[in-house]
């Protein structure tokens, strides 16, 4: 990214709220004219930036450059940006027109009086140009002197935009603009904003959640987990490189499987070597990333010996495809197909090699993406129940005695069946000679010396992976059990958690 | 059945007995008696002695300029405080907050006297006198109504988007243009309700005028303000109630009883026209 280009640089960028870092050192270089989204599932700090963009807070540590000049401590008023803010914030006591004129009147430009430089407000004329010009854009024509009140939701939506890029910014700033709209709406406002985009050559930095509406309209997309960015790129670049099983999950529908390098330019995962195109080093734990739509499924008599073959367990119309989930062994496979198959049908399943994406594994800790919370409020990773502290999936909530959640508002949740991401740290995990002696066992399937302490896979017979750091030798093959302690497994609702409330 | 009568009669009942004694007081403001009770015949006798008798217009204007000078001041600082401490961190707001509370609920008899003393004592050590006027009457007004005008504000902050205010900077206006263009207008109807109450407050005041009272503007040779709770109250340590004060409480009524209808024919019609999108937007729109 070349250095002329480049309209707004975020630099180092921290910021922390009350101890909590939200933000952590962000760093990101946007270039004019660019459709640029940050995409995160809610409180990653995808807001918490645009608002340090647009001059609501300030950067704890880092600094903000506008074309090269920091503007880090400058208040929004000063700055050159623009706003979409999520639910519109229209000035419901002014009418279309003073929504949109309302940036002008305020607005001085240099001109000269009596031969000297000075500042005049813009003639009523000017405005009326400006005001008509936005509202054509945003093809409100007819509406100047409508009441905010009387507008349904979309117009209201166009009236912000309008009201802000009257203004002519050099960055138009969007919040989760189309949160608030219906789902057709929403897929029409994507196209208009992006020829929106086109027409205008103003950089747009969009916020959303919303995967499909990322890919929809951007140029670059942002993805951030916790403060942190995880990936940068193009949607596709995203889609089909994602870097870590996170962004992998979060674009798009994904299987992601745990593998290990079984040989040069092959992965072994679901009990199969599969021939890759990237090169990891032989026996590395990686992440495997397999698209539905890459999956090839080939019905079959009978069981091939040098193929994954499974059985088609649900079947599901989509319009253009079906889209099928697979049962191979203990694990699933989901995929899309044009082809009408029956469930209960055997298939083989094969993947082409460049369809494999594979990603360095992140081993900082252990991270079980398909737990759930069963009646006794114990997290299940793979078949095996641990005992947690469901109370920390919602900040001041107590447990029950009936084995409800109840929040710090009275609420009353619960959490049978809830589907959680579990983490594990690597230190952890206690392993314990021999079998039944804790949470469950299995064998331990690998020891890496890491300089002054082994690093130990302990692979359960419902093939999860445990894995942990010990200062002691182990061999590979014994035979171990595993415990945690409640408080050490971490715990993240998927989703949100009001769809657990009970009455 | 049954019920549906006898939850017709408390109706009646109890608005016969908050209507009736104001309905006999108009009654007998038409008939020349110095007692309620005595009917002398027709007349509007009572009406014409209210507009010649100067010590009931002047108790009149005092307290009509009282109510309005303060609860304008009292709108002022209340809308302020509420404004200042809404934005303010929790600590400070929470203070504040218990802070304005207390002249709420506190027995008025204390705050007049209070204030009494403090006239009396602050002046007489700088002056060596004790100092009451219009000003204190006035001041004494303000604190009475500036509680309340802060109760009306603070909800309509509440409920306000906290962005409305983002985005006016956003767009380029001042905290202050922000303020002033955006967060006033959205707050307007709770600063309105304030005043009126402050107004309402002040116009029956008795406890804090009598405390606070001082030479005034209209009646510069009296020694002190007579508002018409003062003045009435001092008939009464007299006398019977002077007959003309029935013909007063009758306007009084009269108009309070027309503000109201107003008011609500105005909400209406408000309504209504919101309802059409008006055309009427557009005049209005240059001279913003």
């Amino acid at each position: 990214m070349s250095k002329e280009n480049c309209i707004i640089s975020l630099q180092g960028v921290n910021k922390v709220f009350d101890g909590t870092t939200v933000v952590d050192n962000f760093n990101l270089d946007i270039t004019k004219g660019e459709f640029v989204t940050f995409l995160g599932p809610s409180g990653c700090g995808k807001t918490t930036t645009l608002r340090m963009i647009a001059g609501f807070e300030t950067p704890t540590s880092g600094k903000i450059l506008l074309n090269g000049e920091d503007i880090t401590k400058i208040p929004p008023h000063k700055r050159p940006i623009n706003t979409v803010f999520q639910r519109y914030a229209l000035f419901p006591h002014l009418d279309v027109y003073d929504n949109v004129a309302f940036g002008l009147k305020l607005k001085k430009i240099p001109c000269e009086k009596k031969g000297k430089p000075a500042f005049r407000h813009l003639t009523a004329k000017e405005i009326d140009e400006k005001v008509a010009h936005a509202l054509e854009i945003v093809d409100l024509d007819e509406f100047e002197d409508r009441d905010i009140s009387t507008l349904s939701g979309g117009q209201q939506q166009r009236v912000a935009i309008a009201r802000a890029i009257v203004n002519e910014p050099e960055i138009l700033l969007l919040d989760e603009p189309l949160g608030a709209l219906d789902l057709k709406m929403r897929k029409d406002m994507q196209i208009e904003l992006k020829e929106m985009h086109k027409k205008l050559g103003i950089t747009f930095i969009y916020v959303t959640h919303d995967q499909e509406e990322a890919l929809t309209m951007s140029d670059t997309i942002v993805v951030m987990k916790s403060g942190e960015i995880q990936q940068v790129g193009t949607p596709i670049d995203i889609y089909n490189e994602p870097v870590n099983a996170f962004v992998a999950d979060f674009i798009g529908e994904s299987n992601i499987y745990n593998a290990t390098m079984a040989g040069k330019l092959k992965v072994r995962f679901l009990n199969h070597v599969f021939d890759c195109i990237d090169d990891f080093p032989v026996n590395e734990k990686v992440d495997v990333v397999v698209r539905p739509e890459d999956v090839i499924l080939t019905v079959v008599k009978e069981p091939s010996k040098d193929k994954v073959t499974g059985k088609i367990v649900t079947k599901v119309f989509k319009g253009v495809h079906y889209e099928y989930l697979v049962q191979v062994g203990k694990a699933e496979v989901e995929c899309r197909d044009t082809k009408d198959r029956n469930v209960g049908d055997l298939v083989t399943v094969e993947v082409e090699p460049e369809n494999i994406q594979i990603m360095k594994k992140d081993v900082t800790n252990n991270i079980y993406t398909e737990a759930w919370i069963n009646n006794k409020n114990q997290v299940v990773i793979g078949e095996d129940p641990f005992d947690c502290d469901v109370t920390k999936l919602l900040k001041d909530s107590t447990l029950s005695e009936d084995g409800y959640l109840i929040g710090p508002d009275g609420k009353k949740y619960d959490l049978n069946d809830a589907d959680v991401i579990a983490e594990i740290g690597l230190d952890k995990i206690e392993m314990i000679d021999g079998f039944d002696n804790g949470d469950t066992n299995g064998e331990i399937v690998s020891v890496v010396y890491k300089g002054d302490h082994y690093q130990v896979m302990v692979r359960t017979d419902d093939e999860e992976d445990f894995i942990l750091d010990t200062p002691y030798t182990w061999n590979e093959g014994d035979q171990v059990s595993i415990k945690v302690l409640p408080q050490d497994i971490k715990l993240m609702l998927k989703g949100d958690i009001a769809k657990y409330e009970v009455e | 059945m049954v019920k549906k009568i006898f939850g017709q009669c408390y109706i009646w009942l109890i608005l016969i007995l908050m209507y009736l004694p104001i309905l006999v007081l108009i009654a007998f403001s038409f008939t020349k008696s110095v007692n309620v009770g005595v009917w002398k015949g027709f007349s509007f006798d009572l009406y014409s002695d209210l507009f010649r008798s100067k010590e009931i217009l002047t108790a009149l204007a005092n307290t009509l300029i009282i109510a309005i000078t303060s609860a304008l001041v009292a709108t002022i600082l209340g809308t302020l405080g509420a404004i200042g401490a809404f934005y303010s961190s929790k600590k400070f707001r929470r203070a504040y907050e218990f802070v304005n509370q207390i002249p709420v609920v506190n027995a008025e008899i204390v705050m007049a006297l209070s204030l009494a003393i403090m006239f009396a004592a602050l002046p007489s050590l700088i002056f060596h006198t004790d100092l009451r006027s219009y000003w204190t009457l006035l001041i004494g007004h303000v604190v009475l109504g500036a509680p309340f005008v802060y109760i009306n504000v603070k909800p309509k902050l509440q409920q306000m988007d906290p962005s409305l205010y983002e985005a006016a900077i956003d767009l380029g206006a001042k905290p202050r243009q922000a303020l002033w263009k955006v967060t006033l207008p959205e707050i307007l109807p709770g600063v309105f309700s304030g005043f009126l109450l402050a107004i309402t407050l002040s116009l029956d005041d008795f406890v804090i005028s009598q405390f606070t009272t001082g030479p005034g503007l209209l009646s510069a040779g009296d020694p002190k303000i007579v508002t018409l709770s003062i003045l009435i109250q001092d008939k009464i340590k007299k006398g019977p109630i002077p007959p003309a004060m029935r013909a007063l409480t009758t306007v009084i009524f009269l108009l309070v009883v027309l503000g109201v209808v107003g008011i609500t024919v105005f909400r209406h019609y408000k309504s209504k026209k919101a309802a059409l999108a008006s055309k009427a937007n557009r005049k209005r729109r240059r001279a913003y």
